[in-house]
């Protein structure tokens, strides 16, 4: 009895299931927006930068729009929050697909972006109907172009490897690094950032001494005292962190009060809190490693770009624009489904696959084997005598040095299942 | 060594004063009126977000003093309107209501404050390093929570042990039935303290939320370890709920700023533990990691060789 019912129940489903299925393909036609999903944090201790990231898609979405949206259709961001939690994010990929929206992206936390991958791989396989892309715009861990690559996943930014090498190159041709301290959150992307630079100091700079490292609990660390006084006891001049949001401004404001002395190379130094945190005292203590700054733009004369800059800047004066990766993304995306006609996830990502783009900065190709993107990459340091300072902190960031898109790259193990 | 210790005990002060802050209205209210207030974090927060919002038109210095107030006559509406009347339910009903309130606060707070952090800073008479020790600046701000706690310690002990109002509260904490029959009116005790309670939480939030960062999840965060601080103290005991507070903060700190593991403390008194023994994993264990279950640790052996805390007069 309670068999036959619970296979009633699932009989019930499956029929909804497919009712919502063939509302989804009718509702796909010219005219309606585009829907791209954003899971990101909106609340809790991360909600200041999926907050952020969001205004970002918005713009860019706008833009698109205003130059006539995607094969005449306009693109909406559906903004949904998943308080940075991986389990929630899988369910969120499912409402997803569920409400019949073609592409997911996500970027905050490699934890978060292997629990998408999980979900849009199972839900691509269960329902060949109704699949999903998923663009990856900030997690870099490298598993999810190696070990854990997937068809129906793109990633924009970098991965780990490819910034830690660059940032070691820098960091050995520079030779003033003597004691190193490796501060990181304790999960994935932290330890990945941890071992690579063990690794790559070790190789490349073998009189590089690492004096400490910490692993701190992701998003719960609200004063930093503690472990800026271990960072002095070790006797560091230098500390390499792959932190972001809080736990990067929170870790530089507590080194700040404290008047540490060291260089902090960072990830994600550029945005979020971080230069308005520092003021001037940040000038020369710390280094970025990213795809673009603001400053690109003067010194390689981009002025249609500055004028996006500056449009940004005025919509939301309390943010800069920050992830030139979203602006790869989402032209990149325009002109993949322009090129396959249809919003399909299965053509869009053929379309996407060795796509080579002009950005900004240069070409940039998404690499058909693992899908990741190789783009240039820059390297640059807080400085006070610059033409846009972040977040009007009267600091902003100045090239050290630019590494072009063929030197911006690794190897990757990937072996992808192709549909 | 000496620079570990000496930062570690001020760093550990710093956070142990802001978790006596909270601590000891919740310990008032929990002795007094056996409830066991899962909103008084809530509290905190609302004194970390009236303080953000008063001091954009008024300065720090200003709201420094209004928003406890405002806190406090908030807690005694909550008291008088609400726990009041779930009182002749008895106790789980009450404990039910302020846990329902702790989310009814947090959710009220994201609807008018919204989600992201507050830009809730410094205020510029403080924000200078007050003194350089082995090369280590101490920020003045963290000097001046440290003085607000004492102050607010010292103000608390004289009011419990030498005004007449603390003989009544004192009172009420252990024979409430006796001192309702000596003509006084219990219930109101019960209202100021309440308020008072609050208050207490919300000019802990005034400071915390510049040192801790104000945003929607502060209460969740607090809310558990300032349990752990009322037990290990002691129901009721302001005394204990300080030493509690100090102990816990010293402790966690000192885990954070030390780089040891248990294997290390085996190895000073002669016991070696092979890499590959099967528990070396937890021996091995950095204590950053083991630092944030310490206090429930202690909380848990409190409870079985002295459930009734450090400095208490009943059982938990």
């Amino acid at each position: 009895m309670n068999h036959r019912r619970r296979m009633a129940r699932a009989l019930a489903g499956l029929a909804a299931a497919g009712a919502m299925t063939v509302a989804s393909l009718a509702s796909a036609q010219s005219g309606d927006p585009i829907r791209i999903a954003y899971i990101e944090p909106l609340s809790g201790p991360f909600a200041n930068v999926g907050d952020a990231g969001l205004k970002h898609f918005r713009f860019a979405a706008d833009r698109i729009n205003d130059e006539g949206g995607i094969m005449g259709r306009p693109v909406e961001i559906v903004p949904m929050d998943n308080s940075q939690s991986p389990s929630e994010s899988a369910q969120l990929v499912q409402r997803a697909a569920d409400q019949g929206i073609p592409f997911v992206t996500q970027g905050n936390g490699s934890n978060v972006a292997s629990a998408i991958v999980q979900s849009v791989n199972r839900n691509n396989q269960r329902n060949p109907d109704n699949r999903l892309l998923y663009l990856n715009y900030a997690a870099v861990d490298p598993a999810l172009t190696n070990e854990n690559c997937s068809f129906w996943h793109f990633r924009f930014d970098a991965e780990s490897r490819i910034k830690i090498e660059a940032l070691t190159n820098y960091m050995a041709e520079e030779g003033e690094a003597e004691k190193v301290y490796l501060i990181n959150q304790d999960y994935s992307h932290g330890h990945v950032v941890e071992e690579q630079a063990r690794q790559m100091l070790a190789e490349k700079m073998p009189d590089v001494e690492i004096v400490g490292s910490a692993l701190h609990p992701i998003g719960q660390v609200r004063d930093f005292a503690p472990y800026v006084s271990r960072i002095r006891q070790s006797g560091a001049d230098t500390v390499i962190t792959g932190n972001w949001g809080n736990d990067l401004t929170l870790l530089v404001e507590a080194a700040d009060d404290a008047g540490l002395d060291v260089t902090f190379h960072t990830y994600y130094g550029g945005g979020l809190g971080v230069p308005a945190a520092l003021g001037e005292a940040g000038a020369g203590q710390l280094t970025q490693i990213t795809e673009w700054h603001a400053n690109v733009n003067v010194d390689e004369g981009h002025d249609e770009y500055r004028e996006w800059y500056e449009a940004f800047a005025e919509r939301y004066p309390e943010i800069d624009w920050y992830y030139h990766r979203v602006y790869n993304q989402m032209y990149m995306l325009k002109a993949a489904v322009e090129e396959a006609g249809t919003t399909a996830a299965e053509p869009v990502a053929h379309a996407l696959e060795g796509m080579e783009f002009e950005s900004q900065t240069g070409t940039v190709t998404m690499r058909a084997k693992d899908h990741q993107i190789i783009q240039p990459m820059y390297i640059s340091v807080m400085d006070t005598d610059v033409t846009y300072d972040a977040e009007n902190s009267g600091v902003g960031f100045r090239t050290l040095a630019k590494i072009p898109a063929s030197e911006a790259t690794v190897e990757s193990s990937c072996e992808m299942d192709r549909p | 060594m000496l620079e570990t210790i000496v930062f570690s005990l001020l760093n550990g002060l710093l956070y142990g004063m802001l978790l006596f802050m909270l601590s000891s209205g919740l310990t008032l209210i929990f002795g007094m009126m056996g409830v066991l207030n899962f909103a008084h974090a809530s509290f905190y927060m609302l004194g970390a977000y009236f303080a953000y919002t008063i001091g954009l038109y008024t300065g720090f210095w200003v709201a420094l003093f209004l928003a406890p107030v405002a806190v406090g006559l908030i807690g005694a509406a909550v008291e008088r309107f609400g726990l009041r009347q779930v009182h002749q339910f008895g106790h789980v009903p009450e404990l039910l209501f302020t846990f329902g309130l702790a989310y009814v606060v947090e959710e009220l707070v994201r609807l008018f404050w919204g989600n992201v952090p507050m830009d809730y800073r410094v205020p510029e008479a403080l924000d200078f390093p007050l003194f350089s020790l082995f090369g280590t600046n101490y920020p003045a701000f963290r000097a001046f929570v440290l003085v607000v706690a004492v102050v607010m310690f010292i103000g608390l002990w004289v009011l419990l042990k030498r005004t007449r109002a603390g003989l009544i509260i004192q009172a009420s904490l252990s024979r409430p039935d006796m001192v309702s029959a000596l003509g006084h009116n219990v219930p109101q005790v019960f209202t100021w303290v309440f308020a008072f309670g609050t208050g207490l939480a919300a000019l802990g939030g005034v400071v915390g939320g510049i040192q801790l960062v104000t945003e929607p999840g502060m209460a969740f965060m607090m809310g558990p370890i300032v349990f752990v601080v009322v037990v290990v103290g002691g129901l009721g005991s302001i005394q204990g709920a300080l030493i509690a507070s100090v102990l816990i903060g010293v402790l966690q700190t000192f885990a954070l700023s030390v780089d040891w593991s248990l294997a290390e403390l085996g190895a000073l008194f002669g016991y070696a533990v092979s890499q590959e023994s099967f528990f070396a994993t937890l021996w091995y264990l950095d204590t950053t990691r083991i630092a944030p279950i310490l206090p429930y640790l202690l909380l848990v052996l409190m409870l079985i060789f002295r459930p009734r805390g450090l400095m208490g007069k009943r059982e938990t």
